[in-house]
């Protein structure tokens, strides 16, 4: 068989398939609609944990150290331990809070400014402001740093407060997890799907394929239109549940702008992206095909031509 | 063409279809097969299509054992032959064109050649001019004679026909016969089964007669002499 007949027989199954599923409208756009909704979960889920790292990612990244002095330790040698500080790898920047600007600060921001009036003495210690490099914000490099402040006899504390960064980190790591079980869980619900779909129509085409076979028809040549009709399904299917996600990214997005504004953020609420669409076209397409191949190499085979 | 060798066929429930059939049919013959219901015509037939396998001897089509053919040459066996049935087995949504060129799809022939070939076709038997209608819309004679185009179609050396004027009344019975009888003029080795003798009479072709899947009649065949005697 030529190039151009082989091609013809393909666009003629694939124009078959198409015809078959438009001549039943309703049957063919409650399956897509059930396939759509099944891709459409893991999609928004991906799309969850991609907005929640990224509205995060600052957050995340923000590993601070802050090293507290004894009350009795002089502002000039905490700025002379600050220099040293600085030269030490896996440190990116040292700030000074004297307990002055800590006191004012206080004073400012806490509301008890006339009861601070009241103090003969500053109680707040100098502190410096430790943030490591990107490097440095491993757990094991942040011992290594704590240590290193802590063996100061001028230093009375070294807080670190990784707990919620480390939390939080959990929190998406089980959301991923949780999207690659949902998303391999509700691919083989489309498998299924499909595949039964067209186990249907193949019983519904029985006395067609007797013929075909009858004729010579080979099983790839029997099984061709139900390739396609599956594939057509998990395209669709595909292209539905990329709306819906855009949809409802797209209702969502005001409500979380203002939220994110509540919290002094420019966030903005990211839908689905072109390399998203482009997975969920081909994880459609892909599904659609194997699940029609299985039910087709299954069903047909059992199907052989009366005489 | 076709040899059947001590060809017996018991079927999964315990019925023996065939029992030690031996015949010959040659190159371009036109055979008749006759009998009662049950006598076995089918399945000779459908042993000649590889719809089944016998259970025990040889059958030989065109040079191949059927027998021992691997399944993934059955297809092409098929396109080998053209069939015909009773019931015609036309696609009931599909118009007669695409009924027609059926063959010459699943063989792969490029869409020209198949127009051409199918429009052929439906000129043999006088049907050029109705391949958009339905075969609903066509009488029991004309669905015939689509069926008979669409065995014919991909030019087999081979046509069977299984009833082929099962419910036709005695003139399209005639009509369809002649028709048949065309294709042998030309070369064409048809193997016609019917239980309607008075049609066979009018023809004057080689008869075998089955009573139940034996043969009673008709396996002497004087081109091929010796073949069935010496067994």
């Amino acid at each position: 068989m030529g190039i151009a007949a082989y091609g013809a027989r393909h666009a003629q199954a694939f124009l078959g398939s198409l015809g078959r599923l438009a001549r039943s409208p309703v049957a063919t756009a409650l399956t897509v609609f059930v396939i759509a909704l099944a891709l459409a979960l893991p999609l928004g889920l991906k799309l969850l944990v991609a907005n929640v790292t990224a509205a995060t990612g600052g957050f995340a990244g923000a590993v601070n150290m802050s090293v507290y002095f004894k009350p009795e330790v002089p502002l000039e040698r905490v700025r002379l331990l600050a220099r040293n500080a600085r030269e030490r790898t896996g440190v990116a920047a040292v700030s000074v809070i004297s307990s002055a600007d800590a006191l004012a600060e206080f004073r400012k921001y806490s509301g008890f400014g006339a009861a601070l009036q009241a103090l003969i003495d500053n109680p707040l210690p100098n502190v410096l402001d430790v943030q490591p490099t990107a490097e440095g914000r491993s757990p094991e490099a942040i011992a290594t740093l704590e240590r290193y402040f802590q063996a100061w006899p001028e230093v009375d504390l070294v807080q670190v407060d990784t707990a919620w960064v480390e939390r939080l980190d959990a929190i998406l790591d089980v959301l991923e997890h949780l999207l690659a079980v949902t998303a391999a869980l509700l691919a083989a619900g489309v498998l299924a799907m499909i595949g039964n779909t067209v186990r249907l129509e193949i019983q519904n085409r029985r006395a067609e394929i007797e013929v075909v076979k009858l004729v010579g028809g080979s099983n790839a040549f029997v099984r061709r239109p139900f390739l396609y009709t599956g594939m057509l399904y998990g395209l669709a299917g595909a292209v539905l549940a990329w709306c819906l996600v855009a949809l409802a990214a797209a209702v969502i997005a005001g409500p979380v702008a203002t939220l994110a504004r509540l919290y002094g953020s420019h966030y903005v609420l990211a839908g689905p992206a072109l390399d998203d669409a482009l997975w969920l076209l081909g994880g459609g397409v892909l599904l659609g095909w194997l699940g029609a191949w299985i039910s087709a190499a299954r069903h047909l085979r059992r199907i052989e031509p009366r005489a | 063409m076709i040899t059947f060798d001590h060809v017996t066929k018991r079927y999964p429930n315990g019925r023996e279809a065939l029992s030690g059939l031996t015949f010959r049919i040659g190159t371009g013959e036109m055979v008749f097969l006759t009998g009662r219901s049950g006598a076995g015509k089918s399945t000779v037939l459908k042993l000649i299509a590889l719809i089944e396998r016998p259970t025990r001897g040889t059958v030989i089509v065109a040079g191949r054992n059927l027998g021992s053919l691997p399944a993934r040459q059955v297809a092409a066996h098929r396109r080998s032959i053209g069939v015909v049935f009773q019931d015609h087995r036309l696609l009931a949504d599909r118009p007669v064109y695409d009924n027609v060129a059926l063959p010459l799809m699943v063989s792969g022939s490029p869409l020209k050649e198949t127009d051409k070939r199918v429009r052929a076709a439906l000129d043999q038997v006088g049907l050029l001019g109705k391949e958009r209608m339905l075969p609903v819309e066509l009488s029991v004679g004309e669905q015939q004679r689509v069926g008979i185009a669409r065995a014919v179609v991909s030019k087999p050396s081979l046509l069977i026909c299984d009833e082929p004027t099962g419910n036709l009344d005695p003139d399209l019975a005639v009509e369809v016969m002649r028709l048949l009888k065309r294709f042998q003029d030309v070369g064409v080795t048809v193997v016609v089964a019917t239980h309607d003798v008075h049609v066979v009479q009018g023809f004057g072709q080689r008869t075998l007669v089955l009573e139940q899947g034996r043969l009673t009649s008709g396996a002497q065949d004087e081109s091929l002499p010796s073949m069935v005697a010496s067994r």
